[in-house]
């Protein structure tokens, strides 16, 4: 069972029937208890970073979340979920994550050669690192669906893939079991569905 | 790379997708599921629904055929068409559409793009606009293109992109319906104007209108209904034909 982590951020629905789409239980929880029995973890979330990290602590996932991720619990973040999982973001000021993967969340550079921000729409991986498990399948230059303005930063050993976007966005990232996607692997059609079930399936 | 977006609209009304929808070989083409499921199939990078329900009774309606179809259809979902609150937001986000796009709701209620901002994230919000050529400057029109609201279309563009929409849609009711291409300088205008992702809609005849469209710099997707609909032009073909043409696509 895969426990989708539900602190009122994200379209949660999509998540869950994506899961469900590939054979993959999964509930939609804020419950301690639901999330310390899960086999794996998806923290999902769209907004701003500060108001989800604070949201987070006020329901107390935060500790919860870094205790079960130090058990080796597997925990994939998604879209902002991905990006709570590093060290701190600097979104309307600066907020503390969940210190899961060294790095840094900042701003994408507005303009400056014609790119728009948010950074919208399909984009295509560069996998630097074929062999993690969440890229089984994926060929190098396949397109994932995008949808921020923020992006994470000296995370460099974490790079499993990523898109170029004037900055090298930080695409797929990961630290032994806990892993994250910038895009939405549940809108990038067969090869979002494809990555989801290798975290869901795979070994970790 | 950045790839620009293919985007067939389906207005739906009752639950139903309406206007001249002919396919061959497609059971119950009227079934939002079954043509969803199909234009994914084609290579559509998104899905628009456009709820055309006149009355109240409509709404659960479309909502679970939204419902229905985000349970199988992976790709980005935005949906318009009565969108006044952010009880209506609140509605669709629910039902699985990641982007809400508003138009007359917003120009009765500015503020309710900075609301909806605020509580969804930008990127949840698309500006939609019907645009129509006044005495030589663009002017912005409510109820779905006949009343001329007198909004000038560069500042009420300006204006959302200041209080928080996240992508812009450019309906030029000059050229809708007369599949003449694309209003080139209406989008020039517009695109200047503001840096948000820009989708063009109205005058899509042909697969050379995308070619077109697409020199545009600062033209992110080409929406359309009718000639998708027809099938005189097919998504998966056009997009094929386009990257021969040097247009960054997802094949």
């Amino acid at each position: 069972m895969i426990a989708i982590v539900d602190y009122g951020v994200g379209n949660l629905y999509s998540l869950h029937c994506s899961l469900k789409h590939i054979g993959a239980e999964s509930v939609v929880t804020r419950e301690e208890s639901v999330l310390r029995a899960a086999e794996k973890i998806i923290l999902p979330g769209v907004g701003a970073f500060g108001d989800a990290a604070a949201k987070l602590h006020a329901l107390k996932l935060d500790g919860l979340l870094q205790a079960l991720a130090a058990q080796g619990k597997p925990l994939m973040g998604v879209c902002l979920g991905m990006q709570l999982l590093f060290d701190e973001g600097l979104e309307y000021g600066t907020h503390q994550g969940l210190g899961l993967i060294p790095g840094q969340v900042i701003p994408l550079a507005p303009e400056a050669q014609g790119r728009k921000v948010p950074h919208m729409g399909w984009n295509s991986l560069d996998i630097l690192k074929p062999e993690d498990p969440l890229m089984a399948g994926i060929p190098q230059g396949a397109y994932v669906y995008y949808v921020h303005s923020y992006y994470a930063t000296q995370c460099d050993e974490a790079l499993v893939a990523t898109s170029a976007y004037g900055a090298k966005v930080a695409g797929v990232v990961r630290r032994g079991s806990v892993c994250g996607t910038q895009f939405h692997p549940e809108k990038s059609g067969e090869v979002g569905l494809a990555i989801l079930a290798s975290f869901a399936k795979g070994g970790v | 790379m950045l790839t620009k977006r293919i985007i067939p609209c389906l207005d739906v009304r009752n639950g139903r997708v309406v206007k001249g929808v002919n396919f061959e070989g497609l059971r119950d083409v009227d079934d939002p599921v079954t043509l969803a499921r199909f234009y994914n199939d084609s290579g559509a990078d998104e899905l628009v629904f456009y709820d055309i329900t006149a009355s109240f009774e409509g709404r659960p309606l479309f909502a679970d055929a939204l419902k229905r179809v985000a349970a199988e259809v992976f790709i980005p979902l935005t949906v318009g068409g009565s969108i006044n609150t952010l009880d209506d937001f609140d509605r669709v986000l629910k039902c699985g559409a990641d982007k809400v796009s508003v138009n007359s709701g917003a120009i009765r209620n500015p503020s309710l793009i900075e609301e909806a901002a605020k509580r969804y994230g930008d990127q949840c919000v698309v500006l939609s606009m019907d645009i129509k050529r006044v005495n030589g400057s663009f002017h912005v029109f409510a109820k779905g293109g006949r009343e001329d609201t007198g909004l000038d279309a560069i500042q009420w563009v300006k204006y959302g992109a200041d209080h928080g929409a996240g992508e812009v849609v450019v309906n030029s009711i000059d050229t809708d319906g007369v599949r003449g291409g694309f209003d080139l300088p209406m989008l020039t205008a517009i695109g200047d104007a503001v840096s948000l992702p820009l989708i063009a809609s109205g005058g899509a005849g042909t697969r050379e209108h995308f070619v077109t469209l697409f020199q545009l710099p600062r033209v992110d997707a080409g929406l359309a209904a009718s000639i998708f609909h027809s099938r005189e032009v097919d998504i998966r073909e056009l997009k094929a034909y386009l990257a021969e043409n040097g247009v960054p696509m997802r094949l």
